[in-house]
């Protein structure tokens, strides 16, 4: 069998970052396995503008965020496999994979670090009732009907969901020259960024309408309307507010899954809460020399974040192989759990050591204006930082010096939200 | 007439409200930074985005393309027409100029993927 | 002129084409949808039922007890799924018991084999996941599963490769009885039969119309379906139906052959014989039963949801009739209509004998169908060579249920090929997954029109006006 020290799961901006961190961390050893026919991943379908912006300082499109990556990857010679598909990893590191020019391969990997991305939700986890016509697309595919394939999935639009890519969506098909008749959100608040809703909604003048779903679908061949409402505080839908709406397409942005059928397979064990691995700060799984990172990982809400944390997990990877020479040996184990509490719906890494400066990324479960993110060790507080606005929709970190972290061995931190 | 613009340099989304008399703005409030006020003048006078779409490949297929800079908002669906009529032709790279001067104020149209 | 003339490519025709296909006769099968298992047989509870619930005496308990008998092997001739798991038949109140005596009782006199009668302490030995709320069960180990439209896919296809010829897109709208047999004329070239099969389903009864017979009608009733992720399974190994009551077998909870949870169906009559919508109160029916059923049922691996239409005769019994000499119904199968699926095909062959219908065996009969290469099953050795032989299989589509592109290609291409996405996915089980086709489908979408040389906009998800998209963003050009 082939020995590869690294083997990386993912050719998209995950995959890549901890590609280049990996190597410049000494990793020469490195190969990527990507199914797609190239790297890049997502973005390649992300053609619109808004990447970058906290680590370039620039604003670029999706494609072009993925070639600084891929050029990186090239400047290195670091390997990789196109249109190659993952079909099993071991607890022991062994990848199974197979493309049509080699068959079906398997590598001894020496560490791995997992880069699969997410994937949506699609209508079944949604049992919205009704027809099943065709005319029923997740955003994320009528984006790649449009922009990979240039088609158009149909003419007139009714959008569920806020999310970020529902709402870039609504632009895009509009400037394609499709009606979008609204945009509904079940929540009463949006889970897309204020920019999206201003630069996709309100410039094309599409409604967003809070609080609202979809609880019919019309149309036997081909979606021909649906059925709206409003919602309730418990998000049941109030039948009197029921509305016909006519539409020839529907687009479904109502979450993203990370992708980790293959960590299961590798007996990876996952956090309920981010439906992704348990970590530590380096992002090792609790399978020794499995790290994951990107969105298998938690879903993200810049790509920005996604490299910043597939470098830890690149460099991780490196000190794992001991080629760093970093020591990844017993005093590095993690010693400190890090769990939410009131108003945090997930922390991530899940466990720490004191060993170096953390940053622990978190996601709140309400929007809050001017709130306190308190620390807690075992109850007692250790650090308190205000925000002047928090929402589920994006990302929150708090930083932890090694100094705080050290005093902290042992016991369990918690991260919550105070209202000021 | 007051227009309240919601700024979106950052999460905060300040709700900005600019004043203004015919043409002239006379006050703006709301914003928490200068950002925020530069942001407002702008969307009250004359709007700026960047265009991304795509233009078709001589052959087939698609290529991703966006204006280098922001244009005018106003004028958007006629630069989307324009950029109907173009064609890229392989081997395109990321950066490769495909209109020069789309807005008639210095803003190309340029490709974002590479297609060999 | 044909000797025989099917009316509707669901399990009952494909079944009834596949027993004719032994003989030298031209046989034609009339379906008016795009595709084949386009009714009652793509949306149903997917269960080779042993035989205890029938009416002793009537053509659905002898049926039934004989096609099941025979299905294992025809499954096996057919490459199609087939996985004997025993069904139970569960009683959670006191006042229910007497009822799985009375079905035990009524098992044995159907003739079905090896029906045992379960204490809570038994029952639970054999299917841990159920609520301790089940007090005992009717055990009848021979009840089993198959995918309804792979076996009816599968006997249409074996037909098809003996020689019966396939119209799809034909609905039939008139049907004048002749000296020398039928004129049958729809929406295609009139078509002329000696002998008729009418196995339209939910429309059995106006197609009997056509040549005068009143004698029955069906009533669509509505089943509404939930399916769930592999990993929703669990431990869960047998169909688990609950103790009947007036409404029906009630709703059921079962592994499928494809190794995912099946929840249904409702029960709700109903006029319409087109619509299959789901509806918000009959999902929450079937999420009630299931959490009922089995406590721990993570409802959260939902993938998708669905209803079918049993057609259900007036008669109470299938209704296998000849009101005109060489027209035979197959009318009112409902329940258990795929279980007696191939009894209902020999039983309607051996009448139309009688009639007159000469059943000269073919001499170069196959009576073997290749299965799509089953790849996920395939050792490493075993898929390289495949690989070699074809690279398309090392090209992965669909990546929830790891379908490749030499699968997908050989469905297009076989006996009866798929020309839509659904009946891609009928027949490979891409876009079947969790994801339900959203990264595959534009894939898929790409390799129908490839093979079928048509342009992307003309490919469809199931025929008719169900277009996936509207036509390209941007017009070709060939050249500056």
């Amino acid at each position: 069998m082939n020995k590869v020290d690294l083997v990386i799961i993912g050719g998209g901006p995950a995959g890549m970052g901890a590609a280049v961190a990996a190597y410049d961390a000494g990793v020469r050893d490195i190969l990527v396995l990507e199914r797609d026919h190239r790297l890049g991943g997502i973005l390649e379908q992300c053609i619109h503008n808004g990447f970058g912006l906290h680590r370039f300082k620039e604003e670029l499109t999706g494609p072009e965020y993925a070639w600084r990556f891929e050029k990186e990857l090239h400047a290195r010679g670091i390997a990789y496999r196109l249109n190659t598909m993952v079909l099993d990893i071991t607890p022991d590191k062994v990848v199974t994979a197979m493309n049509s020019e080699e068959g079906v391969f398997q590598i001894q990997a020496g560490a791995v670090i997992l880069a699969m991305g997410c994937r949506e939700r699609p209508r079944g986890a949604l049992n919205t009732a009704g027809t099943r016509p065709a005319g029923i697309y997740t955003a994320g595919t009528a984006q790649r009907y449009i922009n990979i394939m240039g088609y158009m999935p149909g003419k007139k639009v009714v959008i569920l969901g806020s999310g970020d890519i529902g709402l870039i969506m609504a632009r895009r098909m509009t400037w394609e020259g499709a009606k979008v008749q609204m945009v509904l959100e079940l929540m009463p608040y949006s889970g897309g960024l204020t920019r999206n809703i201003v630069q996709c909604l309100q410039d094309n003048n599409i409604p967003l309408l809070l609080s609202h779903t979809i609880v019919d679908i019309h149309g036997k061949d081909r979606v021909e309307g649906v059925t709206i409402a409003e919602v309730d505080e418990r998000r049941q839908p109030k039948m009197e507010t029921a509305q016909y709406v006519e539409c020839d397409t529907i687009l479904l942005s109502v979450g993203l899954l990370p992708e980790n059928e293959l960590s299961k397979k590798a007996s990876v064990p996952l956090d309920p809460m981010t439906s992704g691995a348990l970590v530590d700060q380096r992002r090792m799984t609790e399978v020794p020399g499995i790290f994951a990172c990107g969105n298998v990982l938690h879903v993200h809400d810049l790509v920005d974040y996604v490299s910043e944390e597939a470098e830890i997990a690149g460099r991780g990877a490196a000190a794992y192989l001991g080629i760093s020479g970093e020591n990844y040996g017993a005093e590095d184990q993690a010693h400190i759990t890090v769990k939410p509490a009131k108003g945090v719906r997930y922390t991530l890494p899940q466990r720490i050591s004191a060993v170096e400066d953390t940053t622990v990324f978190f996601r709140v479960t309400d929007v809050h204006k001017a709130v306190k993110v308190v620390v807690k060790a075992d109850g007692e507080v250790i650090q308190s930082r205000r925000r002047p606005r928090v929402a589920p929709g994006e990302m929150e970190t708090v930083n932890l010096n090694a100094k705080t972290l050290a005093d902290c061995t042992g016991k369990t931190l918690t991260i919550e939200i105070e209202e000021v | 007439m007051q227009q309240e613009i919601i700024c979106t340099n950052c999460p905060m989304g300040c709700h900005v409200i600019v004043t203004l008399e015919g043409d002239q703005i006379v006050s703006i409030t709301g914003n928490t930074c200068p950002r925020g006020e530069a942001y407002a003048r702008a969307e009250v006078t004359d709007p700026k985005r960047t265009i991304t779409t795509t233009v078709g490949i001589i052959g087939g297929g698609v290529l991703p393309v966006k204006s280098d800079r922001a244009v005018s908002k106003r004028r958007i669906s006629e630069f989307m027409e324009k950029i109907h009529q173009v064609y890229a032709v392989r081997p395109v790279h990321i950066g490769d100029k495909l209109i020069e001067d789309l807005d008639g104020d210095g803003a190309n149209l340029v490709a974002t993927q590479n297609a060999e | 002129m044909f000797d025989v003339a099917i009316i509707g490519a669901g399990i009952i025709g494909g079944m009834t084409a596949r027993e004719l296909s032994r003989y030298q006769l031209k046989t034609v099968i009339l379906e008016k949808c795009h595709d084949v298992a386009m009714g009652t047989t793509k949306a149903n509870s997917a269960i080779v039922h042993a035989g205890f619930d029938a009416e002793p005496g009537t053509l659905k308990a002898r049926l039934n007890v004989q096609g099941s008998e025979e299905m294992e092997q025809i499954c096996q001739d057919l490459g199609v799924k087939y996985q004997r798991n025993g069904s139970l038949v569960i009683a959670y109140r006191e006042e229910d018991l007497p009822m799985v005596q009375v079905l035990y009782e009524r098992g044995l006199q159907n003739g079905v084999k090896n029906l045992a009668v379960l204490n809570q302490e038994e029952l639970l030995a054999l299917e841990p996941s159920l609520s301790d709320q089940a007090l005992g069960a009717l055990y009848a180990p021979t009840g089993a599963i198959v995918c309804p439209y792979e076996l009816n896919i599968a006997s249409v296809g074996n037909a098809m490769d003996n020689g019966t010829e396939l119209m799809l897109d034909y609905q039939v709208t008139g049907i004048e009885v002749q000296e020398d047999g039928f004129l049958i004329t729809g929406t295609g070239e009139p078509v002329k039969a000696r002998f008729i099969v009418n196995a339209a389903g939910v429309y059995s009864d106006k197609i009997a119309e056509m040549v005068g017979d009143h004698s029955f009608t069906i009533t669509p009733r509505k089943g509404q379906y939930m399916l769930l992720d592999h990993d929703c399974v669990g431990t869960i190994r047998h169909t688990l139906f609950n103790v009947p009551s007036k409404m029906g077998k009630g709703i059921l909870v079962s592994p499928t052959v494809d190794n995912n949870l099946l929840l249904g169906p409702t029960a709700e009559n109903q006029e319409d014989r087109e619509d299959v919508s789901t509806t918000q109160e009959g999902l929450n029916m079937v999420q009630q039963n299931a959490l009922k059923v089995v406590p721990k049922v993570n409802l959260r691996g939902v993938i998708t949801a669905f209803a079918g239409l049993r057609a259900v005769g007036s008669t109470g019994d299938y209704i296998l009739t000849s009101p005109v000499k060489g027209f035979w119904n197959a009318g009112g199968v409902e329940s258990p209509g795929l279980s007696s699926a191939p009894a209902i095909a020999s039983y309607l062959v051996e009448h139309m004998a009688e009639q007159g219908l000469v059943l000269e065996p073919k001499p170069d009969y196959n009576p073997y169908r290749e299965a799509l290469h089953a790849f996920n099953n395939m050792t490493i050795e075993e898929k390289n060579q495949v690989i070699r032989e074809n690279p398309l299989y090392g090209h992965i589509v669909c990546r929830c249920e790891t379908i490749s592109e030499g699968e997908i290609v050989d469905a297009i291409h076989q006996n009866p090929p798929a020309r839509d996405l659904d009946g891609v996915k009928r027949r490979t089980r891409a876009g079947m997954g969790r994801c339900q086709g959203g990264f595959c489908g534009p894939m898929v979408t790409e390799i129908l029109a490839r093979e079928w040389n048509i342009p992307l906009e003309e490919v469809t998800k199931f025929g008719g006006a169900s277009y996936l998209n509207v036509g390209k963003t941007r017009e070709v050009k060939d050249h500056e």
